[in-house]
């Protein structure tokens, strides 16, 4: 299935693994250090049914004006630490990042319906062309430009691939099932 | 010369070189996997919009990296370093480029892409009176599935390909790929390093080494880690890797040092020219 959504999103617990999303509205950057410091002292905006985007941004400011100029995904196995308290606390609805999450980011999916979607790691421009501008940004000056809280403005951000759904699948665990299952053969041969 | 070390950087992070552009075009009409094809459709999409719009075309726009090919002779070696150090303040204002320097125990980002022993300057000396700087940033989630094994000499040819294949599903998804796989076995652990990030970064994609036998082996580890369907992104496939290169020096009797360096799809790279009379050119 192919969703083209706006934000904040209703229902997340509809997607499916697989499942391609695009969207439109705004999307929240949260790295590490964002992280830790919305689950400590809370969040500046409201979060529920938000597309939370793990990603340290290249950005200029020109007239005043932020412009962002490569975007894509980072690793998002570092905010394992984090998710599953971040979820339950502010109840998002897509976590979007690369390379999958762990065991505790499933069951918290799975607990407060949201979705873990993969963006292709390394696409920062393709991205930074459906950001259409910044909304805000929180934390800036404490936490710098790749680690601040950014809100931004998108449209069409996609795609977007569901990994990891709201009923405890994680795509992840069948992948590596079956690579697992490749190298015992190959190391056979050798 | 300045002026042309910071085109060589604008261009490596904005345009990605041709042969990696063809390999991933080739890889997306091969594919089968239906998700693999679409995490290659996005890559393609973005290295055409990245070029379209001089973008960097991953957020990570490395650790300022260069290779030195220098004659003996070259006329211009006591300015070089100033001048990349200097290019290098430039493009992080001009491209722009994340600043992507921090002091390692006071956690400080220099802000520039500039500090102790960055840019990393790597120099080779040879015949001759030109240069060739080698201009390749590297990004970090890539660089951490680097790695380095000190094997016993008596597992041979088995043993590194053994190691190569569970270095490679060990790093899953994590270095973005389809990845450019470099291997560099022999010399020290040092030189098996240095060795392995050449071969992965500056050889072309695809290519063979000159010798049959490290020719054959590149193939054979070609073929096995495509094998292992860990696809695009670690999201499943048949392009695990767009190509594996082998490098290898003597050994001593009692190592086998085996180095591997791995470079993410975004492969980064341009040359600087320069002659003896000062002309330079970027290619």
């Amino acid at each position: 299935m192919e969703y083209h959504e706006k934000t904040p999103i209703e229902d997340a617990r509809k997607y499916k693994l697989g499942d391609v999303i695009y969207i439109t509205g705004e999307m929240i950057l949260a790295r590490d250090e964002a992280h830790k410091k919305l689950l400590d002292e809370g969040a500046p905006i409201n979060l529920k049914g938000a597309v939370i985007y793990h990603c340290g941004p290249v950005v200029t400011k020109k007239n005043g004006e932020w412009k962002v100029v490569s975007a894509g995904p980072t690793t998002s196995i570092r905010m394992e630490i984090f998710e599953d308290e971040f979820i339950e606390k502010f109840r998002p609805a897509i976590i979007v990042g690369k390379g999958g999450m762990g065991e505790r980011t499933l069951k918290a999916l799975q607990k407060y319906g949201a979705v873990y979607t993969a963006y292709t790691g390394g696409c920062g421009a393709l991205a930074a062309e459906r950001i259409k501008g910044v909304k805000n940004v929180y934390f800036l000056d404490e936490l710098g430009i790749p680690e601040a809280v950014w809100v931004f403005k998108v449209e069409e951000f996609g795609p977007l691939v569901v990994t990891m759904d709201a009923h405890g699948n994680s795509y992840y665990d069948n992948v590596d099932e079956k690579a697992k299952k490749n190298l015992d053969a190959i190391l056979a041969q050798i | 010369m300045i002026d042309e070390i910071v085109e060589a950087i604008r261009r490596a992070e904005t345009e990605l070189s041709e042969d990696t552009v063809k390999a991933l075009k080739d890889a997306y009409e091969k594919e089968t996997n239906e998700m693999a094809r679409t995490q290659l459709k996005a890559i393609i999409e973005n290295f055409t919009v990245a070029k379209k719009g001089s973008l960097p075309m991953c957020q990570d726009t490395g650790l300022q990296t260069f290779f030195i090919d220098m004659g003996y002779d070259f006329p211009y070696r006591a300015e070089l370093k100033n001048a990349i150090t200097e290019a290098v303040r430039r493009a992080t204002k001009e491209v722009p480029l994340r600043p992507n320097a921090v002091h390692p125990f006071l956690h400080k980002n220099s802000g520039d892409n500039t500090g102790r022993f960055v840019p990393y300057i790597h120099w080779e000396l040879r015949e001759g009176d030109d240069a060739v700087i080698h201009v390749i940033p590297k990004g970090g989630g890539s660089e951490n599935m680097s790695g380095l094994y000190m094997l016993s000499p008596g597992v041979g040819i088995k043993g590194i390909k053994k190691t190569v294949i569970e270095h490679i599903f060990r790093s899953g998804g994590k270095p973005c790929p389809p990845t450019i796989i470099g291997v560099g076995i022999g010399g020290g652990a040092d030189l098996a390093l240095t060795l392995a990030k050449k071969a992965a970064i500056l050889r072309p994609v695809p290519s063979r080494h000159e010798e049959k036998f490290v020719a054959e082996l590149e193939d054979e580890l070609y073929e096995m880690a495509n094998k292992l369907g860990i696809g695009p992104m670690g999201m499943g496939g048949d392009t695990t890797v767009l190509d594996v290169h082998v490098e290898y020096a003597h050994r001593h009797p009692a190592t086998l040092p085996l180095g591997i360096v791995t470079q993410c799809w975004a492969n980064r790279k341009r040359k600087v020219l320069i002659d003896s009379n000062g002309h330079v050119e970027v290619v």
